[in-house]
């Protein structure tokens, strides 16, 4: 099944013929993981292709498969048939170019916010000099709105603060796909919305990919150029692909009087409570 | 009267008062509890016929040696100072190389489910042994006594500072690999930046598991080697009947015995994160 040219020949002749790729191609990705009772099918011949620039959000119910989608594109997961190619390159290992912004943060609780930006700085641009590295920590910690709380330790910032550094050491490296899973989950209403808004202003600023997973159909339809909703798992697909066509620059309060906005709303709800309703799903 | 003289005391005497109230009622209970036990004590042993002496008497034969702790008369005939210090320097140097080895080792072991899991059962089996058991097989091996007892400390200690490391760095969490994999941080930035401050309380639980035993290997080894130590220093006063002699030395042991568990408190508080 799987096409000639991913039989992993480094030689450049080989993979020239994909050149013509889009940004970032998903290309008929499936994951089965061996099992006591047989093979378990998680994803099943995911098909997605993201232009540079766009921002995908990933809808779909608990356990079927978001996550393990996203870490074949960060690389933590190989996929057990298809492939992810970025620029046309094949994905076999996790990189600073596909920088995962993490649902608990990940932040290295001994390092001030400072540092674990550094760090990620650091590892990645290891010829800059050090002057060069702190200027662009700093300016990325102040883009989020932390220059106060540089040097203070995750253990000391609120939830919405930790993300926030998370972001920050994220694009601080210039990723070329930002991966988020679930960002803001476990962030207040109020945090919530000011964070899309940063990372809205961040995304137009940086023109970065992003590829989000989210549970919040508003925040879905605020943020994404389109939602992708998947089927229950196991062996989930992409069940629809919803265009979000309103203009950018988006503002909330004039999305939420769009009659368009809710009937996107219901038509996402009515995919995900209905036509694919998830028993155990609270 | 009173209330004019109050408020004449300088200001940080105003301050440490309640200070030394505070750690008076903190002390006041634990003040109480070893002046029962001497008082006990003094009362079972005060009578003729008694084997041991009365703290008094420990006290009154023993006051010379606590007084002047750094006499040195050449040979074993030295201060308990001297004593005390020769068996910390036993210990300073065992300790130190089982907590290098035994670190490096738990780190290597660790970083391998396979080795780990080959590896443990051996060590669970070695961290049995009690340490004067070790001293035959190392006198054999060494020929020597001073290193012979260095031994003992060292595969001792080294046991809890080992398993403890292991575990330590199989606990990383693995949102931090994540993190390191995704900015592929080399394996020194991995190692001082994530593994070590992650694998750090461990490492600190098993160091203070590793000196008290340590300490309590070093005695045991002194009085069978013999020399300059507080281990010897027993072993003498046993065999000439200097029994508060004994007993002076066994709360001294007991004293540096928690001192160095509390150095090592100290330490691991300067170096370990309290956020981790």
């Amino acid at each position: 099944m799987e096409p000639m040219q991913t039989l992993s020949s480094p030689d450049l002749a080989t993979q020239s013929p994909l050149r013509g790729d889009p940004f970032l191609v998903i290309d008929n990705v499936s994951k089965v993981y061996p099992t006591p009772n047989g093979p378990f099918t998680v994803l099943d011949g995911i098909d997605l292709t993201v232009l540079e620039g766009e921002f995908i959000c990933l809808i779909g119910h608990s356990g079927c498969g978001k996550t393990t989608l996203l870490d074949t594109v960060s690389g933590f997961r190989k996929p057990s048939e298809g492939e992810v190619r970025l620029q046309g390159k094949r994905i076999t290992r996790p990189g600073p170019d596909r920088m995962v912004v993490f649902q608990n943060y990940a932040l290295l609780p001994w390092k001030t916010a400072f540092e674990n930006v550094y760090l990620a700085v650091h590892s990645v641009y290891p010829e800059k000099s050090r002057k060069e590295k702190r200027e662009i920590v700093r300016e990325h910690l102040a883009m989020v709105g932390l220059d106060e709380a540089a040097h203070k330790r995750p253990g000391q910032l609120s939830g919405g603060m930790k993300q926030r550094v998370s972001i920050a050491r994220a694009l601080a490296i210039r990723p070329q796909v930002l991966v988020l899973d679930e960002p803001f989950g476990a962030l207040d209403a109020i945090t919530k919305e000011e964070l899309q808004e940063e990372l809205l202003n961040i995304w137009r600023d940086h023109r970065v990919t992003v590829l989000m997973i989210t549970h919040d159909i508003d925040e879905a339809l605020f943020l994404a150029d389109r939602l992708v909703m998947m089927t229950n798992g196991p062996a989930a697909k992409i069940g629809e692909v919803l265009e979000i066509p309103f203009p950018r620059p988006r503002d909330r309060a004039r999305l939420m009087e769009d009659p368009e906005y809710y009937n996107l709303r219901n038509y996402a709800l009515d995919y995900l409570y209905r036509r694919y309703a998830h028993d155990d799903d609270g | 009267m009173t209330a004019t003289s109050t408020t004449a005391k300088p200001a940080f005497l105003a301050n440490l008062w309640p200070f030394a109230q505070q750690q008076g009622v903190k002390i006041l209970p634990s003040a109480i509890a070893i002046l029962v036990f001497l008082v006990i004590w003094q009362l079972l042993c005060m009578g003729e016929g008694s084997n041991l002496p009365p703290p008094t008497t420990v006290l009154t034969e023993t006051w010379d040696l606590i007084i002047d702790p750094f006499f040195d008369n050449g040979g074993n005939d030295k201060g308990l100072f001297w004593q005390i210090m020769a068996s910390l320097q036993r210990v300073a140097v065992g300790f130190t190389l089982s907590t290098v080895v035994g670190v490096g080792v738990g780190i290597l072991i660790g970083s391998s489910a396979k080795v780990y899991s080959a590896l443990d059962p051996i060590f669970q089996l070695l961290r049995t042994i009690p340490p004067l058991a070790w001293l035959p097989i190392s006198l054999a091996a060494l020929q020597e006594s001073e290193t012979s007892a260095i031994f003992v400390i060292f595969i001792t200690a080294i046991w809890p500072i080992l398993i403890n490391t292991a575990v330590g760095v199989q606990q990383v969490p693995q949102d931090y690999r994540n993190v390191s994999k995704v900015l592929q941080l080399s394996r020194m930035q991995y190692f001082f930046n994530v593994l070590l401050p992650a694998a750090a309380p461990y490492i600190f639980t098993g160091l203070k598991i590793g000196i008290g035993l340590a300490w309590l290997a070093i005695v045991a080894a002194e009085m069978l080697l013999g020399g300059v130590g507080i281990g010897f220093f027993i072993w003498d006063a046993w065999n000439s009947s200097q029994i508060s002699e004994l007993i002076l030395a066994l709360v001294y042991i007991g004293l540096v015995g928690l001192l160095l568990d509390r150095l090592i408190d100290a330490v691991s508080r300067l170096i370990v994160s309290e956020d981790v």
